[in-house]
């Protein structure tokens, strides 16, 4: 507990000492670390191995964008728009995909997925494929609650989006200590033993499927309005694979490891950067490397060797 | 013609995860390798295209199967064939081979001619008859495959240790050089129909992925594992492929097959002809 407090206050003062351009990058890892913490919770915690998750980030991604451009939605509406649409969505889709279990279910998510990636592309009259839909200014300035909010505002979008992360990783700290959290951790150990206890297996996995969905969507949602983007490259497989690497590098089933791995990764290609652009390539061997050597990443095996209280 | 290609990459997929249980993501990128390899012999043997052709027919498979050996050896036996860090870990060679390829081949389409060009003159239309030699090479090897499995003592042990690992092993069968060669010919399967199918449609290093899509719409609604419902769902997917990307654009065609998968899945979930999980 007082750990996660002192990673937030840790990020809420690096903002005084960082330069413009690591600010931003640490606003984006902070919205993106949402992402993994969302997909942690289906992941880490259920065990349900999901390759599909970009289609929720994606949700929440064009709900926001679309919501705002086409629709005359205000911010905070499009935030709730986008909240909405992607537990819309990850119901349907949890209920069709839980169908399947196992190596299907990684497989049907998959395809689930790359559908919504073509679907995203054949709309390309409204979603302008990859070349993606650019939030005005003008829509990114609003009033909420008295306060004139301004998102292209480089500190203010900081500490907004480091109050959301906050907001997450109570979220999940919660669920994690929660009886539902100790239900889905048997689960993810023994599926059969669950059932055979009494519990209703697949209510709980569809809830965790939900929160996890939800979440996402909500960190596509932050990503659209925060830094007006939206293109169909973020609802691609990669984007599916990333918060996978991320919550595998930081260690699965940690309310931070997410958001360590995120961080990890995006100084790792930023210093790779300067010698090669195969981010590809280094994405690849990371996550082969730590399936081979460390295939409980950073904060599961410091819990596993030091701190066995590490929730 | 499109059928019959991707019964023979799904047949790869399916024999692998049939035996071993375990899916291979970078089964796309071997048949995205095949395809580059196909290309490169063609360039580097002299003598036309029909000698580029055959030399591509034992290199493409080959090297890919060497590769193969090499990811089953280093790779899938070190994690102990674990469903989902082979997953994860095949994902990591997805990225690794898709990179390197586009580092070493660039970034272009690469066409290769194919080895004939005689055109079957029908009376009411021409057909090129490079692609009925491809139908009837898949149908040929698809039987063959069939042959080895249903009807040799090398299918029998593939069979045998698909049932129950333990059991054959007590018996002496060697597991893991059965475990190798499979993925191996999986390999080499695709891989072989990547040599095919290049003189259509060209070499380019993001092809891998739609064959891998394809291949697991495939093999999901055959059943996983059984190679006679993958050959029969290659035939329809692939038809009905061709038949909507007659009239609609083949990004619909897509989104149709993958709810058609999501269809069978609600009303069997072990496909149409596989048998539940053990």
């Amino acid at each position: 507990m007082f750990l996660h407090l002192a990673v937030i206050a840790a990020l809420f003062l690096a903002q005084f000492a960082a330069s413009e351009y690591i600010v931003l990058m640490l606003t984006r890892i902070m919205v993106l670390a949402i992402f993994a913490i969302g997909y942690n919770l289906l992941f880490g915690y259920t065990g349900l191995l999901s390759l599909g998750h970009a289609m929720f980030f994606a949700t929440g991604l064009y709900a926001a964008a679309l919501g705002t451009t086409l629709m005359g939605l205000t911010v905070p509406a499009a935030f709730a728009f986008a909240v909405l649409a992607g537990l819309a969505v990850s119901l349907v889709m949890g209920v069709i995909t839980l169908r399947a279990s196992g190596v299907a279910f990684m497989i049907v998510t998959l395809m689930f997925s790359q559908a919504a990636f073509l679907t995203v592309l054949y709309f390309g009259e409204y979603t302008r494929g990859d070349e993606g839909i650019v939030i005005p200014d003008t829509i990114r300035k609003f009033a909420f609650l008295g306060f004139d909010v301004d998102l292209a505002n480089a500190v203010l979008r900081y500490n907004l989006a480091l109050a959301f992360l906050g907001c997450a990783i109570a979220f999940s700290l919660l669920i994690v200590r929660s009886r539902i959290g100790h239900i889905l951790i048997a689960i993810r150990e023994n599926e059969t033993r669950t059932s055979m206890l009494g519990y209703d297996v697949q209510r709980y996995k569809l809830a965790a499927f939900v929160m996890s969905g939800t979440l996402s969507a909500f960190s596509g949602a932050c990503y659209a309005l925060m830094f007006a983007y939206a293109g169909s490259t973020l609802a691609s497989i990669q984007y599916s694979i990333h918060p996978l690497l991320w919550t595998l590098l930081g260690g699965a089933s940690t309310v931070l490891g997410p958001v360590l791995g995120t961080g990890l990764m995006f100084v790792l290609v930023d210093l790779a950067s300067s010698y090669t652009n195969a981010n590809l390539l280094m994405i690849g061997v990371v996550l082969i490397l730590l399936v081979l050597f460390f295939p409980k990443g950073i904060l599961g095996t410091i819990r596993e060797r030091y701190w066995k209280w590490l929730p | 013609m499109a059928a019959a290609v991707l019964a023979l990459s799904a047949l790869g997929l399916s024999l692998v995860f049939g035996v071993m249980r375990v899916v291979n993501v970078a089964h796309g990128e071997f048949f995205m390798l095949g395809a580059m390899l196909a290309w490169w012999t063609a360039k580097m043997v002299p003598g036309g295209p029909l000698a580029g052709f055959m030399a591509a027919l034992v290199v493409a498979p080959a090297a890919v199967g060497f590769l193969a050996f090499l990811t089953e050896r280093l790779l899938l036996r070190r994690i102990k064939y674990d469903p989902e860090a082979t997953i994860v870990a095949t994902i990591g060679l997805l990225f690794v081979i898709q990179q390197l390829a586009l580092s070493l081949f660039g970034a272009d389409a690469k066409p290769v001619a194919a080895p004939f060009t005689y055109r079957i003159a029908f009376p009411w239309f021409g057909y090129s008859g490079y692609k009925l030699f491809v139908v009837v090479a898949s149908v040929f090897i698809l039987v063959g495959v069939w042959w080895v499995l249903a009807r040799t003592r090398y299918g029998l042990i593939m069979r045998v240790t698909q049932f129950d690992r333990e059991t054959a092993t007590a018996f002496g069968i060697p597991v893991n050089t059965v475990y190798s060669a499979v993925f191996v010919a999986g390999a080499a399967l695709v891989a072989v129909a990547a040599v095919l199918i290049v003189p259509i449609q060209q070499a380019h290093y993001l092809m891998g992925l739609d064959p891998l899509l394809m291949s697991f719409i495939v093999v999901i609604i055959g059943g996983l594992g059984s190679i006679k419902g993958s050959v029969i769902a290659a035939l329809i997917i692939g038809m009905a492929d061709g038949i909507i990307s007659v009239f609609f654009s083949p990004t619909l065609a897509s989104i149709i097959a993958t709810l058609a998968v999501a269809l069978v899945l609600v009303v069997r979930p072990q496909g149409l002809f596989g048998v539940t999980a053990r």
